[in-house]
């Protein structure tokens, strides 16, 4: 699987209260949330945010609530892949169960900066930024989380468990 | 090598001898619970899943307790539709308006989590049930999902920081003002994916409401569980609310630990977190003048009998500064009955607060106080993020109940310790 898109950057401990505020909770619907995201911090985003665009942040991503609808906001906002140099647990497993792409790693964030365009090949490992035309290579993914990767998220393997 | 407390609490739960930090397990679970947020999310996907019926009636808990009481049509139909699931689905443990109470203290009152049990909820503060020595960890809705259809969670085992309790707290220091203390020191990601083991001889002081405050505020560090060893108040705690049988597990003596922190709870102040991280604390005597706009005491953090208690102590033939908004919220009908029973109810509305019934409403912002542009709030829940309980412009100042009403009747942050005398500044 390959990704390509332009980057959103912000600091530590964005938490899943300004990815989207609890106002708009009153609904499950992915479409619905993607409106609101990050619009606490970021009023413009929603309306920014292109198809395949990634996310490059600091610390803690996702710290705070256990709100799936963060990620599926995300997700439904276009954003491909994650990039941070930690996420919040919860944050962290729910991507991995919804398939919403993230990559734990330090050293990357400092060497992203806003607007810069990137490309990221999971099968490889590797992330070639465009714009300051350097390649970075990321870690595999553990055995397990990849065969819930594989499976499409957590449904899709519970899916394939139960018809075992 | 040994193993932690968590640690053996999940190897007994996946089967195994023994598992070691990092490892990847699939634990059997005693728990599962979801509320009106999280829980229809889940419900769609267990049908996605191909769920057809979950995996135990007994062991599933669906609480609606975050915009309910309905807070508008769309909190009202997100309500409905996790009712008549767990009415199809013949769950024992929903609870419904008039015996609902917020999930975290409405679990351990109805006896549904013991020592040695293994709990998910699709809530982050579901950690909160470490103080019975449980492991507990919050997860999100397709956990919750796949739990509900297969009676098991994957996780990664967790290595662990040692908290090594001392001493007595002082008079005005509650669970509250020891778990801020703990994370001002090790910040909002200082336990990221551990677990927090809380020992030592300080624990004999703290009762079981202070140990679930602290416990409760886990996650505010960053970590999967925080858990406190079985003692005698433990037991008797889960004796008077459950008739269950229930596991006692202790790390082992050559556990090992990522760190090791001693803290001497007869150092502890009362202790605020300044806006918008839990982990910007400072003591009462270095919080400066902050005028204040709304009090709110209550959440599954601190709505405990115990916390409304510290409140009223506080309250007690005062009033609440003339244009403050002070309101109160006990977590449970059993709490909240409690407290008409002790007068605690009658002091509250006498001093001029609201009371409301059980709600998570203002934690989040939902509703029953929610504040407006630049806003300030003394707040005894648990988070104080950016536009967390209003608008993205409004302030949250977290503190214990005690605290919380000494700024309620000053007007501004203030020290209980001064409000009882001649400190008292109106």
């Amino acid at each position: 699987m390959k990704t390509k898109g332009k980057v959103h950057k912000y600091g530590d401990n964005v938490d899943t209260d300004v990815i989207i505020p609890a106002r708009y909770l009153s609904t499950g619907d992915a479409e619905e949330l993607k409106r609101h995201c990050m619009e606490d911090i970021d009023k413009e985003f929603a309306a920014r945010v292109e198809k395949g665009d990634i996310i490059v942040a600091g610390k803690n991503f996702g710290s705070g609530s256990s709100r799936e609808h963060a990620p599926m906001a995300i997700k439904a906002s276009g954003i491909s892949c994650l990039i941070a140099e930690s996420f919040a647990r919860i944050f962290h497993r729910n991507s991995f169960n919804i398939g919403l792409p993230i990559i734990e790693n330090q050293g990357l964030v400092k060497e992203i900066e806003k607007g810069d365009y990137v490309e990221i090949d999971f099968e490889k490992g590797s992330i070639f930024n465009i714009t300051k035309n350097k390649t970075y290579k990321i870690q595999p993914y553990p055995e397990f989380v990849q065969r819930i990767i594989q499976s499409g998220g957590l449904g899709n393997y519970i899916k394939e468990k139960i018809n075992e | 090598m040994g193993m932690t407390m968590t640690q053996k609490i999940l190897a007994a739960h996946a089967g195994l001898e023994r598992v070691a930090a990092g490892e990847y397990i699939e634990a059997k679970l005693d728990m599962v619970l979801g509320n009106d947020i999280t829980a229809p999310v889940a419900i769609k996907e267990f049908e996605k899943m191909g769920g057809k019926e979950v995996f135990h009636k007994g062991k599933i808990a669906l609480v609606p307790d975050h915009f309910a009481p309905n807070k508008d049509i769309k909190s009202a139909e997100q309500c409905k539709f996790m009712r008549e699931f767990a009415l199809a689905q013949e769950v024992d443990n929903y609870f419904e308006i008039g015996e609902m109470g917020i999930e975290h203290a409405l679990l351990p009152e109805k006896g549904l989590v013991v020592a040695g049990d293994v709990v998910i909820g699709a809530d982050s503060h579901t950690c909160t049930y470490g103080a019975l020595g449980a492991f507990s960890t919050g997860v999100g809705s397709t956990d919750m999902a796949a739990a509900m259809v297969t009676g098991e969670a994957w996780f990664k085992v967790p290595s662990a920081i040692k908290f090594n309790l001392r001493g007595r707290p002082s008079k005005w220091v509650s669970g509250k003002d020891i778990i801020l203390h703990i994370i001002g020191k090790i910040g909002v990601d200082g336990a990221l994916y551990k677990s927090m083991e809380f020992v030592g001889d300080g624990i004999e002081h703290l009762t079981m409401d202070n140990r679930f405050t602290i416990s409760n505020m886990a996650i505010e560090a960053g970590a999967k569980n925080g858990i406190f060893p079985v003692d005698q108040r433990t037991i008797e705690y889960i004796r008077e609310h459950s008739h269950r049988d229930f596991q006692i597990y202790q790390a082992d003596e050559d556990a090992k630990y990522d760190k090791v922190y001693n803290i001497d709870l007869s150092k502890i102040r009362p202790t605020v977190a300044f806006p918008h991280l839990p982990d910007n604390t400072r003591t009462i005597d270095e919080v400066g003048n902050i005028e204040i706009d709304q009090v709110v005491i209550g959440s599954c953090t601190n709505g405990r009998i115990e916390d409304l208690r510290a409140a009223a102590k506080v309250f007690k033939n005062k009033k609440v500064k003339k244009g403050l908004r002070a309101i109160i919220f006990p977590a449970t009908q059993k709490i909240y009955l409690q407290a008409i029973e002790e007068g605690l109810i009658s002091i509250f509305i006498e001093a001029g607060a609201a009371v409301s019934t059980p709600t998570c409403g203002p934690c989040l912002g939902g509703h029953m106080g929610v504040l407006a542009e630049g806003e300030r709030c003394v707040a005894t829940t648990n988070r104080n993020f950016v536009g967390r309980m209003g608008h993205a412009t409004s302030e949250i100042y977290l503190a214990s109940p005690a605290v919380a009403a000494a700024s309620a009747i000053a007007g501004k942050i203030f020290n209980p310790e001064k409000i009882g005398g001649q400190g008292d500044e109106n």
